[in-house]
Formats: C-alpha cells, sequence, structure tokens
C-alpha cells in the first residue's frame, strides 16, 4: 500500500534529466577530468547523481553512525561535488556506514546515499583503500560462501580474528554459543560448491568491467 | 497456501529459534512451507560492500531455484535475507543489462516471476490479523512489546513497500493479535549496529545501546524483532553493552513467530526459548500470572456488578411500582436542565473541567434522554453513561486526526 505512494523512479527520472542542465555548475569545480571521470563512473554505477543535492543536512541528521564518522553523509558528497574525490575514497566514513539505508529513504531530493557509499567502497577496495576490520570481516564471509555455499560462522570468526590479529575477540561468547547449538564446529555444504566458485570467478571477472 | 521458503544460513546456526518458530508458525496457522533445493547464502553485506554483480547473482541463483519450483511467493524470514533478494528481483524486473549480466555469471536463465516476502508481510496480508487471533490460546495480557523492525525490512521502500519506513505498523498489529499491548517508541526502525558490532564495536555498541534504551524509557519490557542478526546483537551483546554503558536492562528479545507459536499453545521449548542468551522464560511467566490476575478481576468485578443490580431490583420490588417507574416529572426536569444549561449539568456529571466542557458540546437529543433517565433512576450509572459518551467523543477525534 505504501509502495506506489513513496514509489520515486517517475519523479527520481525527471529530476535526472534538470540535474543534466546542472552540468555547466560543474565547470565551476577544481576537479580535473580524470577526477570528474571518476566521479560519474560512481555516480553511473550508484544509480543516481549527486548533483540533485541540495546539502539539506536530513540525511546527516538520521543517520545512525555519524556520531562516530570524519565526513558525515552530506559532507561525503559535498566532497563528491567538489571533485574532492580522492579525499571521499579515503574518508573513514565510508566504512562506518552500516548499511541501514535511513539517509536514502529520507532524502528529499531523491539520492542514494547509500548505494554512493556501498559504490565507493567497492572503489576504494579496488584502489586498496580500506578499512582493514571491515575489509577482513567481508573477506572471511565471502571466503565461506565461495567454498561452502553456505555462511560458517565459527570458520568467520576464527578467520576473521586471525587476520586482524585480535585472536580472543568474543572468545567469551564461543563456548555459549556451542553449548546452546547455535554454531556448529563444522560448515554447512551444499552440493553445488563447483557451481558456486564458478559465480565468484565470472562475478570477479565480469565485475570488473563496470 | 503453500510458499517456497528460503531459510537462510542462520535459521540451524545463530537464529536457531527462528527456524524452528518459523516452522511452527506455519503449521499453526495452515501455511505450508518448500524449502528451496540447495539453495546459497545471500551474500549479505559483505557480498554488496565487494561486489555489485556478485551481490545481485547470488540471490538470483535461489531466485531462479525458485521459479523452477512453479511457486512465485517466496519466504525469507531473515531480513537480510528477504532484502537482497528483494534487490536481486527488482533489478531483473527493470535492468535488462544487468538482468543478462546476471544470467551470464550463473549460466542459468531467469523470468523475474518471484516474490521475495518477509514473514511480516505474510502474516498482515497473506495470512491476517484475525487468523492469527482465532489461534491464540494462552493471550499475552499485560505484555509490554517494543516492535522492534530494523533497517532493511521497512527500507528501501522501493524494493520492500508493505510498510510504512518510518513508523511501521504490521509487527505492532501482529502483537496486538496475540494480546500484547504494543509500545509506542521511537527506534523501530533505527540500525542496531549490524556487523558494525563485531568489525567496529566502539561505534556498533553505541548504536545497539541507543535501541535498548528507548524501549526501556518507552515502558517496554521486551523487545520483538524479526531479523535474526538484530536478535544476535540485541540478545547476546546485550550484557557487553550494559558493561560498557554500566546501565542494568535485562530486556528478554523475542523473535516475533517464538512468541506466536507459545501465545497459540506451544511450550517455550519447542521454539527454542532456552537458547537465548537473556532470559526469556521468566518474563512469560510473569506475563502469564498478570494476565490470570487481570482475567480475575475483570470476572470479579462483573459478579459484583451483577450482584449490585439484583439487589437494587429487590429493593425496588419492595417498595413498589410507583417509586421503581423513575418519575417522570424528575426525568422532564433534568432534560430540561440539560437543554438549558448543558455546562452546569456537565460539570455534575464529569468532574474534569476539560471533558465536562467535551461532554456539553456534543449533548444531543438523543443524549439528554438517555442521561436524563439515567439521572432520575440513578446518578452513579449517569456518571458513567456521561464518561462513555466523552470517551467515544476523543476516540472519534483520535481517529479524524490520523
Amino acid at each position: 500500500m505504501f509502495g506506489s505512494y513513496y514509489r520515486t523512479e517517475k519523479i527520481w527520472q525527471i529530476r535526472w534529466k534538470g540535474a543534466r542542465k546542472l552540468e555547466n555548475a560543474m565547470l565551476l569545480s577544481p576537479a580535473n577530468s580524470s577526477q570528474k571521470a571518476l566521479i560519474s563512473g560512481i555516480e553511473a554505477e550508484a544509480g543516481t547523481s549527486i548533483n540533485l543535492c541540495y546539502q539539506c543536512g536530513k540525511c546527516t541528521g538520521g543517520c545512525p553512525a555519524a556520531f562516530a564518522m570524519d565526513y558525515p553523509p552530506r559532507q561525503v558528497i559535498r566532497l563528491l561535488q567538489l571533485g574532492l574525490v580522492e579525499e571521499a575514497l579515503n574518508a573513514e566514513s565510508i566504512w562506518i556506514c552500516a548499511s541501514c539505508e535511513t539517509c536514502s529513504s529520507r532524502c528529499p531530493r531523491g539520492v542514494d546515499i547509500a548505494s554512493l557509499m556501498d559504490t565507493m567502497r567497492r572503489e576504494a577496495l579496488k584502489r586498496g583503500k580500506k578499512d582493514k576490520r571491515v575489509a577482513a570481516f567481508n573477506k572471511a564471509f565471502l571466503f565461506n560462501v565461495k567454498n561452502f555455499g553456505r555462511t560458517y560462522e565459527a570458520g568467520l570468526l576464527l578467520q576473521y580474528n586471525l587476520t586482524t590479529g585480535q585472536l580472543f575477540k568474543d572468545m567469551g561468547l564461543g563456548l555459549p554459543m556451542m553449548q546452546r547449538g547455535k554454531v556448529s564446529v563444522l560448515p554447512e555444504k551444499i552440493k553445488a560448491r563447483d557451481e558456486m566458485k564458478k559465480i565468484f570467478e565470472r562475478a570477479e571477472k565480469l565485475g570488473g568491467e563496470q | 497456501m503453500k510458499f517456497a521458503y528460503y531459510p537462510g544460513c542462520s535459521a540451524d546456526g545463530s537464529g536457531i529459534e527462528y527456524g524452528l518458530s518459523m516452522e511452527r508458525t506455519a503449521k499453526i496457522l495452515g501455511f505450508e512451507l518448500q524449502e528451496l533445493e540447495d539453495w546459497n547464502c545471500c551474500g549479505a553485506t559483505s557480498g554488496h560492500n565487494t561486489n555489485k554483480l556478485l551481490s545481485l547473482a547470488l540471490p538470483a541463483r535461489n531466485l531462479a531455484i525458485a521459479e523452477k519450483t512453479g511457486l512465485n511467493m517466496m519466504i525469507a524470514p531473515c531480513a537480510a535475507c528477504y532484502s537482497r533478494h528483494r534487490n536481486a528481483e527488482h533489478t531483473v524486473q527493470h535492468d535488462p543489462e544487468m538482468k543478462k549480466k546476471i544470467e551470464q555469471v550463473l549460466d542459468m536463465e531467469l523470468q523475474g516471476t518471484t516474490e521475495t516476502l518477509s514473514i511480516l508481510d505474510v502474516l498482515v496480508n497473506k495470512i491476517g490479523t484475525d487468523a492469527i487471533a482465532a489461534q491464540v490460546k494462552n493471550p499475552l495480557t499485560t505484555m509490554k512489546a517494543a516492535s522492534y523492525y530494523g533497517c532493511l525490512l521497512v527500507r528501501p521502500v522501493e524494493h520492500t513497500g508493505f510498510d510504512d519506513p518510518e513508523d511501521p505498523q504490521t509487527m505492532d498489529k501482529i502483537m496486538k493479535a496475540l494480546g500484547a499491548d504494543a509500545v509506542e517508541w521511537s527506534h523501530k526502525t533505527e540500525c542496531c549496529g549490524a556487523a558494525l558490532v563485531t568489525s567496529r564495536p566502539d561505534v556498533g555498541t553505541r548504536m545497539l545501546y541507543r535501541v535498548l534504551k528507548d524501549a526501556q524509557e518507552s515502558g517496554a519490557e521486551c523487545l520483538v524483532t524479526a531479523c535474526p542478526l538484530c536478535m544476535l546483537n540485541l540478545d547476546m551483546r546485550q550484557t557487553a553493552v550494559e558493561k560498557e554503558y554500566k546501565e542494568k536492562f535485562n530486556l528478554p528479545i523475542y523473535y516475533v513467530t517464538e512468541l506466536l507459536a507459545i501465545a497459540c499453545g506451544d511450550e517455550p521449548k519447542t521454539v527454542g526459548l532456552e537458547k537465548h542468551f537473556v532470559e526469556a522464560g521468566q518474563y512469560l511467566q510473569t506475563v502469564k500470572v498478570r494476565a490470570q490476575e487481570a482475567k480475575a478481576a475483570a470476572e470479579k468485578a462483573a459478579q459484583e456488578a451483577a450482584a449490585k443490580a439484583s439487589a437494587s431490583k429487590g429493593k425496588a420490588a419492595k417498595t413498589g411500582d410507583a417509586t421503581a417507574e423513575p418519575d417522570q416529572k424528575k426525568i422532564e426536569a433534568f432534560k430540561t436542565a440539560l437543554t438549558k444549561t448543558p455546562d452546569k449539568m456537565a460539570a455534575k456529571l464529569v468532574a474534569d473541567a476539560a471533558q465536562a466542557g467535551i461532554l456539553a458540546s456534543i449533548l444531543d437529543e438523543k443524549r439528554i434522554e438517555k442521561l436524563a433517565n439515567l439521572m432520575a433512576k440513578d446518578m452513579e450509572l449517569a456518571q458513567k453513561a456521561a464518561a462513555a459518551f466523552v470517551q467515544q467523543e476523543l476516540k472519534r477525534q483520535g481517529e479524524c486526526q490520523d
């Protein structure tokens, strides 16, 4: 029932056309052509436009993790608007974002900020700029999915702790988890494990082209 | 009704109670779950943080499997699984270029016919709260529950769309159908911190604290969730939050399906309630005792009222017909008074000045007739009727504002 009311795609398309006219405004920014190309690439992959943002700050106001960020969401967009894309990719904020989507769902201009954050995390990862702890968690998580087809919680925590050098982190929770039958010692495996590996390989190959 | 079923990785791991209670819920409400054959992990947040194409391909493989079953509705109880599948579904339907890429990665064809549903959507919009209420054997009367939706069940609304993203109501409706009180609170859709609680505890713990604190301050005695990660964080990490902030919460956390099964007659053990970290059985006992007391008190009040009524009837019979019938003259006098000086009379009937004002403003012929009759017979009854009129009016005004 709320779907039609909140559905923003149509409005977004209209706004996108309007934003195209603003392209001249970009001429005023100090960004060079490679920075501009990078920003356009990020916008295209995120499926949104930073030129729509009029800096009202509603995203930052609602962001549950803004208290820990060096550049809160509004400022991340501002950096991109000014062409300071390296600064934005280096920001700790993009790794603190929990992908809760509050910003995107509240933005009065229909900017998909969460999707931008997501795209910037992937871009930063490609460039070797990353938050070690978050990236280590993601890597450990996907390693299990690739090899077993499922999440393997015990393996995930062990691998995460080993790679981040926090050997005894959450050890106090491991035993109670096992006692409650909430974590199995061995991984659950699906039958189509070869297929999973192929999916990962092809996605890495094709996904890189974007 | 039959649904394809995607349990998600946590259903036999950290969220085992969710898996158990989900199956019980289906049995109790009489719908069938057909588990997808050889399903894989959706990739969750780690997937879309790393590779967009992969994050769409992983859930799309499950959608392709679901398409083969011929069932076009699939239940994904976990909020993250639900969100990822919903996202993939949306892309397959609206982005033909991306769809082609996904099919290439999967080496499978996609029709885009499967609709992934959250358990809240299924319970409220497919089964219906009346059907749920009909199965309740032990209502959770006097339970004060904060319905916690978290992020991904209601956002982004273009992908979810079954409830309001700011003040969702579906879980509240289910809790009311089970007899509980749904507490109004402001952190219904705030994020619990998700994986940050593990990877960045400095950030995640504070997010968790805010949710627990707001629930407590709003008068909730427990939280209800429909997401295994919210459960894991709120339940398993609650002690760590209490330690960090030097405050006691002691708030039991329940899956909405656990409470449904228990209210419909299941033993807490059947749904794995003893596996929780924050003790969850004791509060249910407290609720049970309170519910029994409330029921007994209501019965007692009803009996007393009945006894009083029969006593006054006996009295009236003894004194004869002349006084048993309220004096017509008296009624007429009250009627004129009510019509001419409604403010004065209303103040006599209702103690609260503001409410008396409301009563005076809504007095029409019908209401005056009734009140005058009652005032001539028994002042106490008239006051009760007046209070009821005021309540009715207040409720009507409240509904208009909505």
